[in-house]
């Protein structure tokens, strides 16, 4: 511990990130260049999103640390660790107790609340990137508010798969003015970012961040004739019987059968805590 | 400028009540010491076609990259008759209002379909593109028209969810026209808008262009070497030496009764042709 400076990064750096983020908050949606910095750690293991925490986290702060909603995958062991050990905090994994959560590819199922920050770990910040790979004309789209081409890819969606088939990293307009990639998310979660929390947004390979803060509009973009459906499987949840909850379809034994678990494994455990029981479960206790 | 006399009485009635759509004036682009183009003066009228030719080299892609916003000329003015503002100077008018001119109002047909379109992106898509810009949301309106404009480029409906990659290069020229017409422009800038195909495909291409720009009412600048693509579209012509406007006239005027020693080069060699 006492090899680092808290939370890793030098003050230096956690201020330039902290100029950063402050820029992202006052231009919700903006994408904020920074000068990303080499962690131990390789890229897509959530660069990104760690030097966010790291320039966000105070010795008081309890991290809670999420992939794919889980607490106990091999990227949230790591990156919970890497904190425990940096930066002495504390670490949970239930998402009330947490003061900042960072996570890839989620949004917890509980409401988050004023006093808690988000931190998403991203891969790709442009939305605009996969029609026009030129970052001088998307930096131009987005200062002009051109974002047609938004529309046509899922124009493209539809005439294709019959349906907006872009179910991750579904596009987003924030507070009427910047078209905003949500991270890989999947687009059950967009609405949950009208939140009480503040969302921050760390892309370590790209050096970019940005943010929403709480309470902000953020809208889904869609067509008239084909509108935003925050979809998940049609089931509930086979342990805890949660029909509101993002399932995640596990498939049980040789023979193929499936199972639908809350991928938010915290909210699951707590649900099954609190006495609710789920389909598989009920089986178990008959 | 005999012939621009001529032209200035047969449109007179005319000119004394509509105003001219373009309006250029004493354009100049350099690039450091040599000159693409300079003194460049002349009007557009609703509805007219205006070709300028002369040979590689001559500044006619120069001249009209200028005035299509594409390139910042070195002086002189464009100005538009906005639907909005009236006439505005588009060289000195913002950015943001020049991008919506070109999405809006103005349409620009490259010499390779390539340039001008989005090859990752379906027919529909291509064509929809323009419409998303400038906000329509509705996905079966958007592919309505999509469609009845693959039509009206003589494309089939059931090539709408193909990627242009896989159409002739007479196809991709007519799915970068469908895709500039959509909005309904009033001014198309074309630069060789039949250079590179095959003779029998300019001659369709060259049809449907004709047909468009007549039931649209449209107002073009075409630029080509090419002087049968005029002869067939034009209403004015203007002929471009060394970055200077040497002659400019009625179309059959001045290919039939060329005044300029170069235009009179440059017509001979065609009839020898
Ligand atoms: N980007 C450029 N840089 C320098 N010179 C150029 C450039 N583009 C064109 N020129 C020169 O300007 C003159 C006019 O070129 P251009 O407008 O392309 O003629 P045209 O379209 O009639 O063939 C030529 O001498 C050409 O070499
Ligand atoms: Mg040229
Ligand atoms: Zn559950």
């Amino acid at each position: 511990m006492s090899n680092y400076n808290f939370a890793y990064l030098d003050e230096q750096t956690k201020r330039m990130i902290r100029r950063a983020i402050l820029k992202g908050l006052a231009v919700p949606g903006y994408q904020v260049p920074f000068a990303s910095r080499e962690m131990p750690m390789p890229y897509g293991w959530g660069t990104g999103g760690v030097q966010v925490s790291a320039a966000t986290l105070t010795p008081e702060d309890t991290l809670k640390v999420i992939d794919q909603g889980a607490d106990d995958t091999t990227n949230a062991v790591s990156i919970r660790k890497f904190f425990e050990r940096t930066a002495g905090v504390e670490t949970t994994e239930e998402t009330e107790q947490a003061s900042v959560i960072q996570t890839r590819h989620r949004i917890p199922e509980a409401k988050l609340r004023e006093d808690q920050i988000l931190v998403y770990q991203v891969p790709i910040p442009e939305p605009l990137r996969f029609l026009e790979p030129r970052e001088t004309e998307t930096r131009k789209m987005h200062s002009l508010e051109e974002y047609g081409l938004m529309h046509v890819k899922l124009y493209e969606d539809i005439s294709q798969h019959g349906a907006i088939a872009t179910s991750y990293a579904y596009p987003v307009k924030v507070e009427d003015r910047y078209v905003m990639d949500p991270s890989p998310i999947p687009k059950f979660d967009n609405p949950k970012m009208e939140m009480a929390a503040i969302q921050l947004f760390g892309a370590g390979r790209e050096q970019r961040i940005y943010a929403v803060p709480p309470y902000t509009k953020v809208v889904s973009l869609d067509f008239e004739d084909y509108p935003f459906e925050a979809t998940k499987a049609e089931h509930a949840c086979d342990l805890c019987g949660a029909e509101d909850s993002y399932l995640d379809e596990v498939i049980v034994d040789d023979a193929g059968n499936r199972m639908f678990v809350c991928s938010d494994t915290d909210y699951c455990r707590s649900r099954r805590g609190a006495g609710h029981v789920g389909r598989l479960a009920q089986e178990e206790v008959a | 400028m005999r012939a621009d006399k001529d032209f200035r009485e047969n449109t007179r009635a005319r000119t004394e009540t509509v105003k001219p759509l373009l309006q250029v004036r004493e354009i100049e682009k350099r690039y450091g010491a040599r000159i693409g183009c300079t003194g460049v003066n002349f009007d557009l009228y609703p509805g007219e076609v205006m070709g300028i030719v002369g040979e590689s080299g001559s500044g006619k892609s120069t001249l009209l990259n200028c005035l299509a916003g594409h390139l910042e000329p070195d002086a002189g003015q464009v100005i538009f008759d906005t639907r909005a503002d009236g006439p505005v100077d588009t060289v000195t008018m913002s950015e943001p209002e020049r991008r919506m001119l070109s999405r809006t109002d103005w349409a620009f047909v490259h010499q390779h379909a390539r340039d001008g379109l989005r090859t990752s992106v379906s027919a529909g898509g291509n064509i929809g593109e323009r419409l998303m810009a400038v906000g329509d949301r509705h996905y079966g309106n958007i592919r309505e028209r999509a469609i009845d404009w693959l039509g009206r480029v003589e494309i089939s409906e059931t090539r709408v969810d193909d990627r242009p990659t896989a159409f002739s290069g007479g196809m991709q020229q007519r799915l970068q026209i469908a895709r500039n017409l959509v909005t309904g422009p009033r001014l198309v800038f074309m630069d060789e808008p039949t250079g590179g195909l095959d003779v029998s495909v300019q001659a369709r291409l060259l049809d449907l262009l004709r047909g468009l720009v007549r039931e649209m009412g449209l107002s073009a600048l075409i630029v080509t070497h090419d002087l049968a693509v005029v002869r067939l579209l034009a209403d004015r012509l203007m002929v471009m030496k060394d970055g200077h406007v040497v002659e400019t006239g009625l179309t059959d005027q001045v290919l039939d009764d060329p005044q300029h020693a170069y235009t009179q080069l440059l017509v001979s060699s065609v009839l020898q042709v």
